[in-house]
């Protein structure tokens, strides 16, 4: 049974098609029509939702994430509150986010307000105490407005968060988060859709349903039932799985359970390897990150995906598992061709493991697309060098955008090894080198020759970020924090 | 400063005229009450609809088997062009929009059939499942292929002034260049939908989202055959329009009209967002070139614009809008001795159709391309050249087309947003930034807009309201307007309340319906204030006319003496509230409702010898944008923008800042990040959110500063206000003049760079690299 309130309402269902996302089931079955549909894809942020759960940092009894209703699982729901726009007024007074919306002429045409509402609710209860413009941008990433130019709705946000009181939703958390734990405790089981808590669980599971598809934040894979119209046919949901949730440091490297949402991933990771900041602002955006995983990103493979450049480019290792055995795959050998990875059908991702990076290696992460927020990838760059008094030592290196895999550029290595790093020679070479590594295609993110171009010139920010005399240099349209 | 050139005196109006109300929805679209077609509370046993859409790009229609379509799980009823039971083309000036496939593939993503189910999802998976036997025609998939074969879906038009070939000739300086202008996708946030509900007999009503009624209605009777007096159309609020559902939201309500009629159930057509961006059509692609001549101080002596709209398969509305194109190449300049000629051409891509601007940017942006090419040529900065080139009261002063301008206003709009926006300090400031910042590069750039106000096919500036005043007090307000997020309602509400001497909490204005307004034109060419708020003023004045006399009469005072304000009625030394009043005035047996009409005087055009007065008036604006860009990768940024907009006496200052703001990011989102790709076969690649790239929050410039020119508009327009739809639109070109600014950096501004829209990154770092290596 799944269970979970709805706004105030505990609902337990017994059976739902696994295939229903949690958009169609408010406006078709519960006639909840408040939250839209504009794409069904991800992309617009109309079906915006927020979902509380017991908070574990201590401090606040609950979290609220903003995610995309649409890419959403049924099965993601279970001992969670689900919030939607109809609920968040108190009888006849608007939620302060809804009155600084209409005191700042924040909606035109209004569809995409309740969405809006629902990623800026979602911000009014992070518990900052200094929201700025960065903070709002961050967090309206998601949500696609045609006719306001958003600037209403920036200020709109501002206000109100920075004039945070205590809502209703403040005052119910605490029996709320105790209903949600009790919940929790329930298995969240349906004909079809599995809710496995354990590793041996999920090996059961696996056994008995040898043909479910694995789902971890349905980003992905939700597209298969509402782009393509397909089925999922049964499934496991993976992020209920604790041994799956880990994020672990050890002397030398960094565990990273591979259904740990990138939300929560995003502030670990960047605190200890700083120059991944820029690949997760602009992966997608705050409700998808919300959700998606790192397991999903790579077990997907997609040659566009950003994070398996990092995983390349790191030398990360992909842990698998079979719920007896685990096999410990370099990131290099698990991509093996489009879309097709070393994962067997009785295996799924444990983990992923990342080695720390050692003090005199530098790093650089880019990615270029037409749009900053939420776009797919033209081309993504990682660079990872180890250098020692100027000379480069090692490099590695992990790109997306440009061959039918995430690839490595075997020759960068290869030609400048024992280089003088500051050497402008150095730079020039690996620009040359970088636009003739790959023979990239044509599609609508970019040319094949942009690619090439943007490849080689991505270098050359990298060389000019990093080398003396260039640090201060501005090379960034965007600082990415 | 230059004294402000004389205003018309303000008109009196009350204190709810220029006041900053919140939308008339804001509550409920906050809370999620808002109602749009597809939340409504349907009738029992709706049914579902979808169509069946071509994947060839041309070809003849050999077979169609639907036989898969039938079987698949939920399908109730299919139908194709032959089930049409009445007219089958719902073409809306021209012939030639068949509502389904009809013998001929003319596009990739024409819809072949549509299917009915009993759920959505079903309806969309059957509608994957036929099997088409076609023969493939040679598409035409350009502007330059309908140029070759001679494709064109309306015969050439020309605006001619003067021997321009001589003035050429003797000028001393001749620029040309070809400029690619992108179109656009409307991505209106709710995509195309309607719902059809039979009632007795032949009788129905139509719930669509579109922008046009009264044209949903006349094809939905046409299509099924009945007179248009049995079909009511209501229409209450669109999640956005931009063009987009002027012609084109017709089709679906006609598919869902054909399903319920024939299966006596109510039917929904929702088009999901891939289908609504392959099957409707999008801002014209523009292939545009010029051929400009000038002094030495920049000043423009003569020039020959050629504009070619890529009309797509059909006429639409293509007509207008390359017309329009071509009113607009001269933006806000004078353009000497001249020839415009504007090009319809024919590909087999969607019929394009109207979108904010109706051509108007692919026009006006070539008047800004001239201007920094010939300031880059005399070596000046193009703030200058521009203002050089202003029209002036004098010699200058009448269009291509023959019209005069009028007051020359652009010229002290300039001046004061070049002050406030402290233009040649910042241009200083960049110049010695960009010297010492080889990758990062900023530029800025001040364009003007002057765009003009009025449908130009003639007819179509008229409207209708009708308003009823009930015996408690309360109004309600039906117009011929729709309400798209534009605030319509809301100003529509203002100037009802303001006639009528109450406050707007008094005004109820209802959903569009065709059975209340009749033969309305579409909310469109941003006309929706000024000539509906005309007719809902003209009929709030004969009410009001009827109960000065009936209040003067009863207080023995005289009936032009009666004041109407703040919900109270005064004449005579005496008072009574307004609601009083109305209740003696039904006792009294007065008439408390009333139909108004409105229709723009003064406009004419005379297509034979391309002059005349097309528009009511001019609306003008000012933009000046800074980008920072990157050198490296063609990324950049909009860092800061000053806007100066001319909306006449602003009606809902709140509401006019809104359209000039999303009006120019939207506009921004063409020029710079919207990329539609068709691929070589004519299919288009870019046909989800996922590919396609509307600008997002962080697009917002950081610094953004809008101001209202406060200046009457001279006409006599609804209490001298200004329409404020499209004009801004246009001041998004600032932001592309500004980033070939930066590019031009690079090679000292000695160049003017060719930079085709939208000016992704990548187009830029191309433009970059043409100046590294000039070749
Ligand atoms: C609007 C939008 C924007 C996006 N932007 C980006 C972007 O900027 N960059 C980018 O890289 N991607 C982007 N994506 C793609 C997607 O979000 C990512 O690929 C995401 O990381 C997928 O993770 P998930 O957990 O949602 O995967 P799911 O959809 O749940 O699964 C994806 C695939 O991985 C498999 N899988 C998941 N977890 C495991 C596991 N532990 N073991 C074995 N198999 C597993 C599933 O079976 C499925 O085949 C975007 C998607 C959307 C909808
Ligand atoms: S409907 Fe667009 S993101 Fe969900
Ligand atoms: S108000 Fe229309 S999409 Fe945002």
């Amino acid at each position: 049974m799944i269970s979970f309130l709805l706004n105030q309402q505990q609902i337990d269902i017994t059976q739902i098609d696994p295939d229903t996302t949690v958009l169609n089931y408010l406006r078709e079955q519960c006639h909840l029509t408040g939250t839209k549909e504009g794409c069904a894809s991800g992309d617009c942020g109309a079906c915006t939702v927020v979902v509380a759960e017991p908070s574990d940092n201590g401090k606040e009894p609950l979290a609220y994430r903003a995610i995309n209703s649409c890419v959403t699982s049924m099965g993601a729901l279970h001992g969670k509150q689900l919030l939607t726009v109809e609920h968040l007024a108190d009888g006849q007074t608007l939620h302060p986010i809804q009155q600084a919306m209409v005191d700042h002429h924040a909606s035109q045409c209004g569809f995409c307000t309740p969405g809006f509402v629902m990623s800026a609710f979602a911000l009014y209860h992070q518990h900052s105490n200094n929201t700025n413009r960065d903070a709002v941008i961050d967090a309206l990433s998601g949500n696609l407005c045609r006719c306001t130019g958003y600037r209403p709705i920036i200020d709109a946000t501002l206000q109100a968060c920075q004039q945070r009181q205590p809502d209703k939703f403040t005052q119910q958390a605490e029996h709320t988060r105790q209903a949600l734990l009790n919940m929790q405790n329930q298995p969240g089981n349906v004909p079809g859709l599995y809710r496995p808590t354990t590793r041996s669980e999920l090996a059961a599971l696996k056994a008995a349903f040898p043909d479910a598809t694995l789902v971890a934040g349905s980003t992905d894979l939700a597209l298969t039932v509402t782009q393509q119209l397909g089925t999922l046919g049964d499934v496991i949901y993976l992020p209920s799985v604790v041994e799956l949730q880990r994020l672990q440091q050890t002397e030398d490297r960094l565990i990273i359970g591979s259904a740990v949402p990138l939300s929560t991933l995003h502030p670990w990771l960047v605190e200890r390897i700083p120059a991944l900041a820029e690949l997760f602002q602009r992966f997608a955006s705050l409700p998808i990150r919300n959700q998606a995983t790192l397991g999903g990103n790579i077990a997907n493979a997609s040659p566009i995906g950003d994070l398996p450049p990092v995983v390349l480019a790191l030398e990360g290792i992909v842990v698998l598992d079979d719920g007896t055995e685990q096999r410990r795959v370099p990131a290099s050998d698990f991509f093996q061709g489009y879309r097709k990875t070393a994962l067997l059908p009785t295996e799924w991702i444990d983990s992923i493991e990342i080695p720390l990076p050692s003090a005199n290696t530098v790093i650089g992460a880019y990615k270029i697309s037409k749009r900053h927020e939420d776009d797919i990838s033209a081309i993504c760059a990682v660079f990872a060098l180890t250098i020692e008094d100027d000379v480069i030592r090692q490099i590695s290196s992990g790109f997306g955008g440009v061959a039918a895999t995430p690839v490595q550029a075997k020759t960068l290595a290869a030609s400048l090894q024992g280089k003088s790093w500051t050497d402008k020679q150095t730079c020039e070479e690996g620009m040359q080198l970088l636009r003739v590594a790959f023979s990239p295609i044509d599609d609508v993110r970019g040319s094949a020759d942009y690619r090439k171009e943007s490849l080689a010139r991505v270098w050359k920010r990298f060389w000019l970020s990093h080398t003396p005399g260039n640090e201060t240099l501005p090379v960034r349209v965007i600082e990415h924090a | 400063m230059r004294k402000l050139i004389d205003a018309p005196a303000n008109q009196q109006t009350g204190d709810v005229i220029g006041k900053s109300q919140p939308h008339e929805s804001a509550i409920r679209q906050v809370t999620g009450q808002a109602r749009y077609v597809d939340d409504y509370v349907v009738p029992m046993g709706t049914y579902h609809a979808a169509v069946g859409l071509a994947t060839d790009t041309r070809a003849t229609l050999k077979g169609l088997d639907l036989e898969a379509v039938r079987q698949s799980p939920g399908v109730i009823d299919v139908i194709t062009i032959d089930d049409i039971p009445g007219q089958r083309d719902i073409a809306p000036v021209f012939d030639g929009d068949p509502i389904l496939v009809d013998g001929e593939i003319r596009f990739h993503g024409q819809p072949l059939f549509a299917v009915l189910a009993d759920t959505h999802r079903h309806a969309q998976q059957a509608a994957t499942k036929a099997r088409v036997v076609s023969e493939p025609l040679p598409p035409c998939l350009s502007v330059s292929q309908a140029h070759e074969q001679q494709r064109f879906v309306r015969p050439l038009h020309r605006m001619e002034r003067g021997d321009w070939q001589a003035g050429l000739e003797s000028s001393q300086h001749i620029a040309s260049a070809h400029l690619s202008i992108g179109g656009q996708e409307h991505m209106y946030l709710e995509g195309q939908v309607a719902l059809a509900i039979p009632d007795e007999e032949d009788r129905l009503l139509i719930h669509t989202s579109s922008q046009h009624p009264s044209e949903v209605q006349k094809l939905v009777a046409e299509v099924l055959d009945v007179p248009l007096n049995k079909v009511v159309v209501d229409m209450r609020r669109m999640g956005g329009g931009f063009g987009g559902k002027e012609t084109q939201a017709a089709q679906w309500a006609c598919l869902a009209a054909v399903l319920a009629r024939r299966n006596g159930r109510a039917v929904k057509l929702r088009l999901p967002r891939a289908q609504d961006m392959q099957a409707t059509g999008k801002r014209h692609p523009f292939e545009n070139g010029y051929t400009v001549g000038f002094d030495a101080q920049g000043l423009i002596q003569a020039c020959h614009v050629d504009i070619s709209g890529n009309c797509g398969i059909s006429a639409d509305l293509s007509d207008a809008i390359v017309d329009r194109a071509m009113f607009h190449a001269d933006n806000g300049y004078y353009l000497g001795d001249c020839l415009v000629e504007g090009h319809r051409c024919q590909t087999n891509q969607v019929s394009h159709t109207a979108f904010r601007g109706f051509g108007g940017p692919q026009g006006m942006i070539m008047a800004e391309a001239m201007m920094d090419r010939i300031a880059r040529t005399v070596q000046q900065d193009p703030l200058s050249v521009r203002k050089r080139n202003l029209y002036d009261a004098d010699a200058r002063s009448e269009t291509h087309y023959g019209m005069p301008v009028g007051k020359p206003l652009l010229a002290d709009l300039i001046e004061k947003l070049e002050h406030s926006s402290d233009y040649w300090q910042r241009r200083e400031a960049i110049t010695a930034f960009n010297q010492g910042s080889p990758v990062i590069k900023r530029g800025l750039a001040l364009t003007p807009v002057k765009f003009g106000i009025s449908f130009t096919a003639k007819h179509l500036n008229q409207a209708g309201a009708l308003v009823h005043v009930y015996t408690d007090g309360s109004v309600q307000v039906n117009h011929g307007g729709t309400e798209m997020g534009q605030g319509l309602h809301t100003k529509i509400a203002q100037i009802a309340a303001n006639e009528l001497g109450i406050g707007t909490d008094g005004i109820e204005v209802t959903a569009t319906r065709t059975d209340k307004v009749p033969n309305t034109s579409p909310t469109a060419a941003s006309s929706g204030t000024d000539i509906n708020g005309k007719a809902v003023q003209n009929a709030c004045q004969q009410i009001r006319q009827r109960l000065a006399e009936f209040y003067a009469a009863s207080v023995n005072g005289d009936a032009d003496t009666v004041v109407f304000s703040q919900g109270r009625v005064q004449c005579n030394g005496k008072s009574t509230t307004f609601q009083d009043l109305v209740q003696q005035a039904y006792i009294g047996r007065v008439s408390l409702s009333a139909s108004g009409f409105y229709k723009t005087p003064k406009i004419h055009y005379d297509r034979d010898t391309g002059k005349g007065r097309p528009f009511f008036y001019f609306a003008y604006g000012a933009a000046c944008s800074e980008v920072q860009l990157d050198v490296l990768t063609g990324e950049y940024k909009v860092t800061r923008v000053d806007i100066l907009h001319d909306v006449g006496n602003s009606i809902n200052p709140a509401i006019d800042r809104g359209q000039i703001e999303g009006g120019f990011i939207q506009g921004m989102g063409w020029l710079t990040t919207e990329e539609l790709r068709w691929n070589a076969d004519g299919k288009l690649d870019s046909n989800n959110p996922a590919t396609y790239k509307i600008p997002a929050i962080g697009d917002t410039p950081a610094i953004f500063n809008v101001d209202l020119y406060p200046r009457a508009n001279d006409e006599d327009s609804i209490y001298h206000s200004k329409a404020v739809g499209e004009p801004p639109f246009m001041l998004a070109i600032s932001v592309w003049c500004a980033i070939k600014d930066a590019i031009a950096s690079t090679a000292d501004y000695r160049h003017d760079p060719d930079l085709n829209t939208p000016a992704t990154p990548e187009q830029v770092l191309w433009a970059l690299k043409s100046l590294e290596e000039p070749s």
